[in-house]
């Protein structure tokens, strides 16, 4: 075997097999598991996909949200086992790959159009 | 006369000091391997949710193609083979010696000393089975070569002003005093050859043992670049308990 097939057979032991296809400015909820003194529980956090990058195993996306008027942005590695789940609650239409011009903008500004062409399923 | 001093009865017996015994304890006890780089990737901890950087090793199987016994050669070592090669690729005198063991045409020979070599025979096959998951390992290989690199890059000296009027872009600076004592001191960092050395990495822990495909990962990066020579072993620790 080449070292790029062991490589990926590797990776492939670690890969999630349901991940939702997920678009740049889809709103999302993933849900975080959590350790609480020695409990378990899954922490929702609700966003806006602004950029998502690399593939495979270590495909990531960040998803930025305002918490009480301050701009969050958190970064979610798609197939770590600290990512419990993730809905897709809105498709968005965007003429970008990375939305990083919403850092800028506040209130209305930040609206992302709804398509409703691609499903919410998968 | 008198005996001005007394000999034991079974003559004289040298008897190392306490602290020679323990030094020749803290020798290593067990051989090693040689392998590949294959690259590196990352996997997660699926209880603690953690991702780990790993680099993928592609190690033995490695033949025994000579064993060194006291007697002989004045000290004991196994010396194991690694990567088989066209018969071609080899000259006369090392697949004679590889033909004593038994073991086809192979690329690379190390040794490795060991104080007891009766657990070893010639020709008997090291796997990556010697490594548990867990466990410590020093890894050298030869980094990747650089060439004739410069003060930045070699010894990481700020650089200059790049621009209002400056030439110091790349400079060194100073390099010492000056009539006195009108020499440049020994040691003084400065550009060279950088790179294509063999460095060693110590106490990298082992993520997990593949004796199937014969992988292992190891948690962090390695010398040199995809497809370097390696050679892995458990950990040197000095003054350790065997």
């Amino acid at each position: 075997m080449k070292a790029e097939e062991i490589i990926r057979s590797i990776e492939a032991e670690h890969l999630k097999d349901k991940v939702p296809t997920i678009h740049v400015g889809d709103l999302i909820r993933v849900g975080i598991r959590i350790q609480e003194g020695g409990k378990e529980r899954v922490q929702p956090y609700e966003g806006t996909v602004i950029a998502k990058r690399n593939g495979g195993l270590n495909e990531t996306i960040t998803v930025r949200r305002i918490f009480q008027g301050v701009g969050v942005e958190r970064v979610f590695l798609l197939h770590s086992p600290r990512v419990a789940n993730i809905k897709i609650i809105r498709r968005g239409k965007v003429r970008r790959a990375k939305l990083y011009y919403l850092r800028d903008r506040v209130g209305k500004a930040t609206r992302i159009k709804q398509r409703f062409d691609r499903s919410l399923e998968g | 006369m008198g005996a001005a001093f007394s000999v034991p009865a079974g003559g004289l017996v040298y008897s190392p000091p306490k602290c020679c015994l323990e030094k020749e304890r803290a020798k290593p006890v067990s051989i090693g391997i040689l392998g590949t780089k294959l690259g590196m990737t990352q996997i997660f901890d699926q209880e603690k949710g953690i991702a780990i950087p790993v680099t993928v090793i592609e190690a033995g199987p490695c033949t025994i193609t000579q064993i060194k016994t006291e007697p002989t050669d004045g000290y004991s070592s196994v010396q194991l083979g690694y990567k088989a090669v066209k018969e071609k690729a080899l000259n006369k005198p090392l697949l004679g010696h590889l033909a004593k063991a038994g073991a086809s045409p192979l690329r690379h020979l190390k040794e490795y000393r060991v104080p007891d070599t009766s657990d070893f025979e010639l020709g008997q096959d090291i796997k990556v089975d010697i490594f548990s998951p867990g466990q410590l390992v020093d890894i050298s290989g030869n980094s990747i070569g650089r060439g004739f690199a410069g003060y930045q890059k070699r010894h990481n000296f700020r650089r200059g002003q790049m621009t209002h009027g400056s030439k110091s872009h790349r400079l060194p600076g100073s390099t010492g005093p000056g009539t006195t004592p009108g020499r440049i001191f020994p040691g003084k960092k400065m550009a060279g050859r950088y790179g294509g050395k063999t460095i060693t990495v110590r106490k990298l822990t082992v993520v997990s043992v593949d004796t199937e495909r014969n992988v292992l990962l190891v948690k962090g990066s390695i010398p040199g670049k995809t497809g370097n020579l390696l050679n892995i072993r458990p950990t040197n620790t000095v003054g350790a308990k065997s």
